[in-house]
């Protein structure tokens, strides 16, 4: 009876627990080859064949197709720099450079990766239509209402995320530190 | 409260393996994976294009917006596949999947160098069953490999903006894959 009991309990463990940290791992993601620079992650494997098996179970559950790594690699940041969630209602500036790239697109999803609703129908950038100040950076605001210059709505959501996504870039898995990939700021702002 | 401390200890163990177990075999279980998505809409061995984005409908999650796509859903079984993709003025890249969502092969329109890029997709079994002189007349022709019978092949031309999304989506419409006769 007490070695039933023991059994019965051990079972219930290992399902909790296994199964648990499945779930855990898969919605959270990993570190594994991970590139972090200021607020953004990358993570170049997922576009190689050299993918690790939480990768591999996280697209299959999410039916994403990762960017493949003779095509481009995808930066994401679902928090600024201080490390505080990106928050649809508040006032966030993306500002700096880009590393080198053929070109880029800046797209604001949310959580899920449905791109985020909003009334101009606007849902991102691309390098060539952006304006950039003399000195060839750039500065993005990411808002819930209008605003001069390179305004992104946020169509006031929760919670977004930010993907940039370098093409045709000699940025990738050899990359390590900001100094090979000078990313943009993330800078939040005041709070409608 | 020794017996019950070793019971949840092994317990531990075991959802330690029931973790690694779960990992390992989801995707062969996945049941909203892209190749299964795809599936309803785009037919095996022809180039469909894919609709464009919006936050309430899209087909895969993530998807760029500031591109044109279109997807050829391909199963090898009755042989090897041929691809024909003309460059875009923009950017052209053609990206390959295997079942399950690896990519395991990209090349865009500098790489390929040329204003088409053209290439064959085989499994390595159809590879090795090439004849030998194919091979050699061959050798100016890009041979990809696939390491499922079936899987994605994603074409993407860029629209640097808006307006010149309709100029990409035509470009699209005249990339084939079709079977290799």
């Amino acid at each position: 009876m007490r070695l039933l009991l023991g059994l019965l309990f051990s079972f219930l463990v290992a399902a909790i627990f296994g199964l648990g940290l499945t779930q855990f791992a898969l919605t959270r993601g990993t570190a594994f080859g991970a590139i972090t620079i200021g607020a953004w992650t990358a993570w170049p494997k997922t576009g190689t064949t050299d993918i690790d098996p939480y990768a591999r179970a996280a697209i299959a559950r999410s039916g994403e197709l990762p960017i493949g790594s003779g095509d481009g690699v995808a930066f994401f940041a679902a928090s600024d720099d201080a490390g505080k969630p990106l928050d649809g209602r508040c006032a966030v500036t993306l500002s700096g450079t880009t590393p080198a790239a053929r070109f880029w697109t800046l797209t604001l999803y949310d959580l899920d990766g449905r791109l985020v609703p909003n009334a101009a129908d606007r849902y991102g950038f691309t390098s060539q239509e952006v304006s950039r100040h003399a000195d060839g950076t750039f500065s993005i605001l990411l808002a819930p209402r209008a605003r001069p210059g390179n305004w992104l709505p946020t169509g006031g959501i929760d919670r977004y995320v930010v993907v940039l996504r370098l093409y045709d870039t000699p940025v990738g898995v050899a990359t390590r530190t900001a100094k090979d990939a000078p990313m943009p700021s993330i800078t939040a702002g005041a709070c409608a | 409260m020794i017996r019950w401390l070793l019971w949840l200890v092994g317990g531990l163990v075991l959802g330690g393996i029931v973790h690694l177990a779960t990992v390992l075999l989801l995707p062969r279980t996945a049941t909203q994976d892209a190749y299964t998505r795809l599936t309803a809409t785009a037919p095996v061995n022809s180039v469909v294009p894919v609709p464009a984005p919006t936050p309430d409908d899209a087909l895969l999650p993530f998807m760029d917006p500031a591109f044109a796509t279109a997807v050829c859903r391909y199963d090898l079984s009755s042989g090897p596949l041929q691809l024909r993709v003309p460059v875009s003025q923009a950017y052209t890249s053609v990206s390959f999947y295997a079942r399950r969502g690896i990519a395991y092969y990209a090349i865009n329109d500098r790489a390929a160098g040329r204003r088409i890029i053209e290439l064959d997709l085989m499994t390595a079994q159809q590879r090795a069953e090439l004849p030998e002189d194919e091979e050699v007349t061959a050798a100016d022709r890009l041979i990809v490999e696939s390491p499922t019978r079936t899987g994605l092949i994603l074409v993407r031309m860029f629209g640097p903006e808006p307006g010149l999304m309709p100029m990409a989506r035509r470009a699209l419409a005249s990339a084939q894959c079709r079977p290799q006769t």
